[in-house]
């Protein structure tokens, strides 16, 4: 133990704490900007400065470890007038245009800007001067707005392995880009949106799909049908401060209604679908001796990476569409010929904690007939802007069930919004398909919680079933290179390209709190232990749209309707980036 | 034409990465994309990351140089004298900013901090030429003189044709 002093507080810390975490744990709040937990120090915002007795200059708390005797002072006029400029400077490189802003009111700049009562511009000059990319179908990066402070950068490449962004060029024009300065559609992008997540400005943000949303609504030939993913009902309160991890399905549905949404149904009727369809090809693939193991195929961001990066791996993916797109394509075929609606007129929005899914929406793959199987995709943070501009008072809204009969889903589909989740209710699914019997255990414990890489093994019928769950993309190289070298002795793995699975996703409320994110997956733990039917196999409604529709699973029409093909985008991606 | 550069450097070597872009810049005197491409495929840094550090020194270049490269100094000495017009001067001579060549590549202009000249400043360095108490109005007939070189050139090679 070290014993120190901060603002004449006696603090005991461990040895290799740093100072800004020695404050916190004595309730010393210090303004960070670059800084991120679990990651190693960079110290190039220096907002965090303190005053250490016997140092020259100013040390960054964030990159400096506790020693024996230490004096601190955080909040000292000299470290006071540096942070204050520091703020002044960076503020004065900013567009300001704060009242038109997306984050408004949840941006870290104007938040410092708060706290340290900057009231005049004492800085006034050139202001850097960049582009808008929106090259891409997910997300917009305004350079403009950012303030270089590299957390998009250190996710991209630490966390999520990617590196599609870095810092270029030096000083004055010193900038986040991608290489070459193209567009974000032609860099090794996944568009997962995690940069989003840790942005403390609006210099990363997704791309809107509310104008074609509401236009849609107020066309009156429109039928338009909302769809909700499982991650957004576990997350969406926070937006209203309610405690993190509550369940506002209800609400949202009761909320969409209101926006003028004809019909609501539920992502996880298509989940429960996903999941027949995907242990059926799992099933046949170990039978039939075919190539293993196989991937799930519901992150698309997954799917762009290995689309990107392993071509010569996609043989390994599931052929299955991701939920949504499920549920759209069945809205379109099954509900529409039910209802007697043309398909044409059917509009399919969905609710999703994700980014990428807006890429995946406009995949020609999957559209047929000049018709897209979803039409609009929009981010949970875009449903609340929509609630508001509609004065829709969240808290206050009574709870409301899903349309049927695609509102209809079990326990497993609500566990698919968090890591580890899909293979839980496919190998619940497949357990039952190979043996016959129902699984007893219904919890597995091995493929829940927050590491990397997650491995468990099923014998089911004497045969034992290998499974791995990749939670985050950063961690997936090893388990392609294994396969690679011919060394994974895996059958089934599941891969989601945000850290936690979709409770994490891209297109979540904005915070920077890991706590929450344990919250968000308990809830969707608690929705699964709580259902009456908790294998996708014994989704009634499912049932039905078998017997009255698709045929088999795995059979020609679910084949045409459910599965979809993919593309070598590392050949696309090289091409287009040499001309 | 690069490609015998990677034997000399070990694979997945992220520290040989400036090594490998001065010897690509030897060979075309600047960075091809593709090249970039290889050695990011080379050290495994991801290219975005190779692209952030061929942009941040100021040795290194993304597009060929011209025929002629124009230094304008614009150390204290120089700047005191004017350097600032006579680099706007230039830049509007030949229609192009500081860091970039002309379209026909027969100009690159560029800027440097000091050339070491200051008693003759303002200064301006052409290729191995060095031209003292540059005034604007002498910077078209500066330039004629190397316009006519190319143009002798090209007639030359014309006529042996």
């Amino acid at each position: 133990m070290i014993e120190l002093t901060i603002n004449d507080i006696k603090v005991k810390a461990e040895e290799g704490m740093t100072i800004l975490d020695a404050a916190k744990s004595v309730g010393i709040h210090i303004p960070t900007l670059c800084h991120m937990k679990d990651l190693f120090p960079t110290g190039a915002c220096r907002i965090c400065v303190v005053e250490v007795d016997g140092m020259r200059g100013l040390t960054p708390s964030c990159a400096y470890p506790v020693m024996q005797g230490m004096k601190v002072q955080t909040n000292s006029s000299r470290v006071r007038i540096a942070r204050k400029t520091i703020i002044e400077l960076l503020i004065e490189n900013h567009p300001q245009d704060c009242l038109i802003c997306v984050r408004n009111k949840n941006c870290e700049l104007q938040n410092l800007s708060e706290m340290y009562s900057i009231r005049e511009h004492r800085y006034v000059g050139e202001k850097k001067d960049h582009a808008i990319d929106i090259s891409s179908a997910s997300m917009e990066r305004d350079p403009a707005k950012c303030i270089l402070c590299g957390r998009c950068v250190r996710t991209c490449g630490e966390i999520q392995k990617i590196g599609a962004i870095d810092f270029t060029n030096r000083g004055f024009v010193s900038n986040v880009t991608t290489p070459f300065n193209k567009g974000l559609n032609v860099s090794d992008c996944i568009l997962c949106g995690q940069c989003i997540l840790v942005c403390p400005t609006a210099a990363l943000r997704e791309k809107s799909h509310s104008k074609e949303v509401m236009n849609a609504i107020n066309d009156k030939t429109k039928f338009v049908i909302a769809q909700i993913a499982p991650a957004v009902r576990a997350s969406l309160g926070e937006e209203y401060n309610l405690p993190p991890g509550s369940n506002v399905t209800g609400q949202i549905i009761t909320g969409l209604k209101r926006l003028g949404f004809k019909k609501v149904f539920d992502t996880n009727f298509a989940a429960d679908l996903t999941i027949i369809e995907e242990a059926t090809e799992l099933i046949s693939r170990v039978e039939g001796g075919k190539t293993l193991p196989m991937f799930t195929s519901c992150c698309p961001g997954w799917v762009k990476y290995i689309e990107q990066n392993r071509p010569q791996l996609l043989e390994h993916v599931s052929s299955c569409k991701s939920p949504h797109e499920m549920e759209g394509a069945v809205l379109k075929t099954y509900y529409a010929k039910k209802m007697g609606i043309d398909p044409k007129n059917i509009f399919v929005v969905s609710i999703m904690p994700c980014t990428v899914k807006k890429f995946e929406s406009g995949r020609p793959e999957l559209t047929e007939d000049h018709m897209a199987d979803v039409d609009a995709v929009l981010t949970t943070r875009e449903l609340v802007r929509l609630f508001k501009v509609a004065g829709i008072d969240f808290n206050d809204l009574p709870e409301d069930e899903f349309d049927n009969p695609l509102g209809e889903s079990t326990g497993a589909a609500a566990i698919f919004g968090t890591s580890g989740g899909v293979m839980e209710a496919a190998l619940r699914t497949a357990y039952y398909k190979l043996s016959g019997a129902e699984l007893e255990d219904l919890d597995m414990k091995d493929v829940r919680g927050n590491s990397g890489i997650k491995e468990s093994s099923v014998t089911i019928n004497g045969l034992q079933v290998n499974v791995a769950v990749v939670n985050g993309i950063g961690n997936v190289g090893k388990v392609l290179d294994e396969i690679e070298n011919g060394e994974s002795k895996y059958h089934f793995i599941e891969v989601m390209a945000c850290p936690g699975g979709c409770i994490n996703g891209g297109g979540q409320p904005i915070h920077q709190k890991p706590e929450k994110l344990k919250k968000r997956v308990q809830a969707l733990y608690d929705i699964d232990s709580k259902m009456k039917n908790r294998r996708s196999h014994e989704n009634e409604s499912l049932q039905k749209l078998y017997k009255e529709f698709l045929g088999e699973p795995n059979g020609h029409l679910a084949h045409e309707i459910l599965h979809t093909s993919y593309v070598d985008r590392k050949k696309i991606l090289e091409e287009s980036q040499l001309e | 034409m690069h490609s015998h550069i990677f034997q000399k450097y070990p694979q997945y070597d992220r520290s040989s990465l400036i090594a490998l872009l001065q010897d690509v810049q030897d060979i075309y005197g600047y960075l091809p994309e593709k090249a970039l491409r290889d050695i990011s495929n080379h050290i495994n840094i991801p290219l975005s990351g190779v692209y952030g550090v061929a942009t941040f020194y100021n040795q290194f270049r993304l597009t060929p140089l011209g025929k002629n490269v124009i230094r304008v100094c614009r150390g204290t000495a120089c700047h005191v004298k004017n350097s600032a017009n006579i680099l706007v001067a230039l830049e509007s001579e030949l229609g192009i900013k500081a860091g970039q060549t002309t379209r026909d590549k027969v100009f690159t202009l560029e800027t440097v901090a000091c050339i070491g000249a200051c008693s003759i400043a303002p200064v301006i360095n052409i290729n191995k030429d060095y031209y003292g108490r540059v005034v604007i109005k002498e910077i078209p007939k500066i330039l004629n003189k190397y316009r006519k070189e190319e143009r002798a050139n090209i007639e030359q090679k014309v006529s042996a044709e």
